[in-house]
């Protein structure tokens, strides 16, 4: 692994908030009255004092924030791994043990977000420690990267050096509990800045994005080009932003009965109960659709189309009306449109024989403007080449078949037909099935407390499937 | 020397002057806000989801999932050189799909559920047959000059790719060819979405703007600003005429296409993580935002309001989507899970 020199200063933020997160959290663990019970830790023969062991962490976090074990091993998990808190033994594994290993909180000169970003002249003068300190201390990867830095930046190596000594000669002075505190904390924090290859490196902040300010001249041609583009812009019809916004009110309530997310789903979200009856109920052909299926066909005449069988019953509807030969027009276009380019002359040929020609057995009533453009079209066909009539006679079915279909009988019955599932009965054993509980921050635990025992209020509350209330 | 420069300076007021009268035409219009609108629409009260699945089987960061039509499968692309296709209702893997690159940006599913298409650092978009007895490499579609941050299925024969060199392409998959270029941006391409109608389709870009282009002319047809960094992420209202950014500057704004301009910002100013991604529920009430803090933050998208977290990941959340059926939204992250949540 390349040791990383800085990449641009922006990411410096993102991690920012992530760290300040977990210090707060660290912070509350070492309040005088609040905080953790610390202990001395026996290390070989050496006596460390303020640590304390994994199970105090996981039972603390758990007393302290109301959480289960889990999302407690967790946060701690997340805590050794950004290098907040360091295992005394197995220093170089950085996981958190729930039970008697012993950990101790890093120094706030050593976390991440304090020294950020880690340097390369503090990475060449802990290695050269390491190495002066004990002759071969130094791991096969600390060996390379030591080499690489010396010929990185040789130029202040003297002063690399230098420091070494200086630092482990004011270290020798120290009492050898504080040394070796010392070393366990710079330890840590190299663990984490300068991960071994192989061990994940929690500061990785991914695919740099090259700098694209270069990317495109800005010359005359481009800003023809803008000028082009803002005209265009410029002479687009725009509608009355209180319109618009209205019709995104009147569209979220519409669909909100049949959002899962926010009300749930009959019989039960296949997601939760684990019984996939709701996709079978739903599937593209089935002998009686559910009741919500059809209502959407009334919501728009897109969801009618898009819906295979609401097209299929649209066309039954429309043979009675004699009229069907417009929607079997309209598809047969749409066919031209996504099918396969090979194909493409054969289909408008078949299309003009069965719907424009005069005398065609299913002849569609296109005003003769957009049957001229159409007809010269077809001598060169090409995928939109029908756009035109498809488009006049989609227009012509929405505003007239469409509605009276939504009238009929046949669509009526359809949906007095529709299936309402019942709603599947709780499992005998709610307790088989464990609900991993996603808390919110714990400030907000005490809140939800109360949230969770009023249940679902009407439209107001999202999230619960109205039955199966709080179970946690 | 100088009578270009007079030149370019010339363009550049008309330009400038261009862009004002823009404005003019777009406040003209602007009768209304959001979130007084949005005053008699009920509350969402606070929005709970738990943890459904926690699906494991990367063994580096996810970069991209896509969900198929079926509101079933999955797929899932990681930097481990692997896509992965599960099915989410059992959690088994069902097809693994070797990658020839493995610094993967993007992952699409074709409608049909037959095709599926990667790409990333390699420049290239790769489309795979999973249907076959073992996933066969369709196409190489090899002519961008920067990484493929987006890519998105039209059909079996068609498909839109975004990219590092500033420009979105319509490609041929029959002919492995490209059909139409759309050039317009000036930073790169990082995410695009596609109209419900296939006619139209709105990128977002490095640049900090969103562009509305017409997929058949190949021309951009307006420019929306407002960010002031780079937009990682772009989803269409359900209802077609709107959509949803996503930004490094820690803030999704929806625009609107009728009324021609932005209408919403949210933002907090507890967050300062920037967004990665965004997906919307299918009544588009509620916006899933995934943010470098690790969280996935929940939106009202008419109020403005954040209204609930899903939290667990360990690292950032690099991708959401919610199904077709809007079961659920899923979200994965560079700790390599994918996490499941209703």
């Amino acid at each position: 692994m390349t040791i990383n020199t800085m990449a641009k200063g922006g990411w410096h933020r993102d991690q920012m908030s992530c760290f300040r997160k977990m210090e707060k959290v660290i912070v509350a663990m070492q309040d005088p009255d609040m905080g953790m019970k610390m202990r001395n830790q026996r290390l070989l023969i050496t006596i460390i004092p303020h640590a304390m062991t994994g199970r105090d962490i996981i039972d603390w976090l758990m007393k302290k924030s109301n959480i289960c074990e889990e999302e407690s091993l967790h946060i701690s998990g997340l805590l050794v791994r950004y290098g907040y808190i360091y295992p005394l033994k197995e220093p170089r594994s950085l996981v958190l043990r729930p039970d008697e290993s012993p950990y101790r909180f890093q120094t706030p000169y050593f976390w991440t977000s304090t020294r950020w970003p880690a340097s390369e002249l503090d990475y060449a003068i802990y290695l050269a420690k390491k190495n002066i300190r004990k002759q071969g201390e130094l791991m096969e990867y600390e060996k390379e990267r030591y080499s690489v830095l010396h010929k990185r930046i040789n130029h202040t190596w003297d002063f690399v050096v230098m420091q070494a000594r200086e630092q482990l000669r004011a270290s020798k002075q120290r009492r050898k509990a504080d040394r070796i505190v010392l070393e366990c904390q710079e330890q840590a924090y190299w663990l984490i800045n300068r991960p071994p290859p192989g061990a994940r490196n929690v500061l990785d902040m991914g695919l740099e994005r090259p700098n694209n300010t270069a990317r495109v001249t800005l010359n005359s041609e481009h800003y023809k080009n803008e000028i082009d583009t803002c005209k265009r812009a410029l002479g687009r019809n725009r509608v009355k932003s209180s319109i618009c916004l209205e019709g995104f009110m009147k569209y979220s309530e519409q669909y909100q009965n049949h959002d899962p997310i926010m009300q749930g789903c009959l019989p039960s979200n296949p997601w939760i109960s684990d019984d996939s009856a709701h996709w079978t109920m739903n599937l593209e052909t089935v002998p009686t659709p559910t009741r919500l299926r059809v209502e959407r066909w009334s919501f728009s005449f897109m969801e009618l189309l898009n819906d295979e069988m609401g097209r299929r019953e649209f066309m039954t509807y429309l043979e009675k009306e004699f009229s069907g030969e417009n929607l079997a027009f309209w598809q047969a276009c749409e066919d031209i449109k996504h099918g396969e380019s090979s194909k493409i002359v054969e289909k408008v040929e078949e299309i003009y024989r069965n719907f424009l020609a005069p005398g065609a057995p299913r002849w569609v009533n296109i005003d003769s403007k957009t049957m001229d453009k159409t007809l010269s079209g077809i001598r060169h066909p090409h995928r939109f080449v029908m756009e035109d009539a498809q488009m006049h006679i989609y227009f012509l079915i929405k505003k007239d078949s469409y509605p009276r279909y939504l009238k009929s009988d046949l669509y009526k019955n359809m949906l007095a037909k529709g299936i309402v599932p019942q709603e599947t009965k709780k499992s005998v054993f709610p307790f088989m099935r464990r609900q991993r509980h996603s808390s919110p921050s714990p400030a907000q635990v005490a809140t939800q407390a109360t949230e969770e025992g009023g249940n679902a209020k009407g439209a107001g509350q999202a999230g619960t499937n109205s039955a199966a209330g709080s179970n946690v | 020397m100088a009578a270009e420069k007079a030149e370019m300076d010339v363009l550049k007021k008309e330009c400038d002057g261009l862009r004002t009268q823009i404005e003019a035409a777009r406040k003209a219009v602007n009768d209304g806000n959001m979130t007084s609108a949005a005053g008699s629409a009920t509350e969402v009260g606070r929005v709970q989801l738990k943890l459904r699945k926690s699906l494991k089987g990367h063994l580096a960061k996810i970069y991209s999932m896509h969900w198929s039509s079926d509101s079933r499968s999955m797929i899932s692309a990681s930097q481990d050189g692997k896509l992965l296709v599960w099915d989410t209702h059992t959690g088994n893997k069902l097809v693994a799909v070797p990658l020839k690159s493995a610094w993967v940006m993007s992952v699409a599913f074709a409608p049909s559920g037959n095709l599926v298409a990667s790409g990333g650092l390699d420049n290239m978009c790769t489309v795979s047959n999973i249907k076959a007895a073992s996933p066969k490499t369709l196409r190489e579609l090899d002519a961008h000059t920067g990484y493929l941050s987006c890519c998105r299925f039209l059909s079996d024969t068609e498909i839109l790719t975004a990219s590092g060199d500033t420009t979105c392409c319509l490609w041929d998959l029959e002919t492995g060819k490209q059909k139409i270029i759309f050039t317009n941006h000036i930073g790169d391409c990082m995410s695009l979405a596609l109209s419900m109608d296939e006619n139209t389709f709105v990128s977002g870009a490095c640049d900090s703007l969103a562009k509305l282009w017409d997929l058949r002319e190949g021309t951009c047809k307006q420019t929306f600003s407002g960010h002031t960094s780079d937009i990682n992420a772009i989803q269409f209202f359900p209802n077609g005429n709107a959509f949803v950014t996503g930004s490094d500057d820690c803030s999704c704004k929806m625009y609107d296409l009728r009324s021609d301009q932005e209408v919403i910002t949210y933002q907090d100013g507890s967050l300062n993580a920037g967004v990665t991604s965004v997906s919307l529920s299918n009544s588009g009430r509620l916006v899933f935002a995934g943010y470098d803090d690790f969280n996935c933050h929940i939106w009202d998208s008419l109020k403005g309001e954040k209204v609930g977290v899903l939290s667990g990941h360990d690292n950032r959340v690099s991708c959401t989507g919610v199904p077709a059926d809007g079961m659920g939204v899923c979200t994965g992250s560079w700790d390599s899970f994918l996490k499941l949540w209703n």
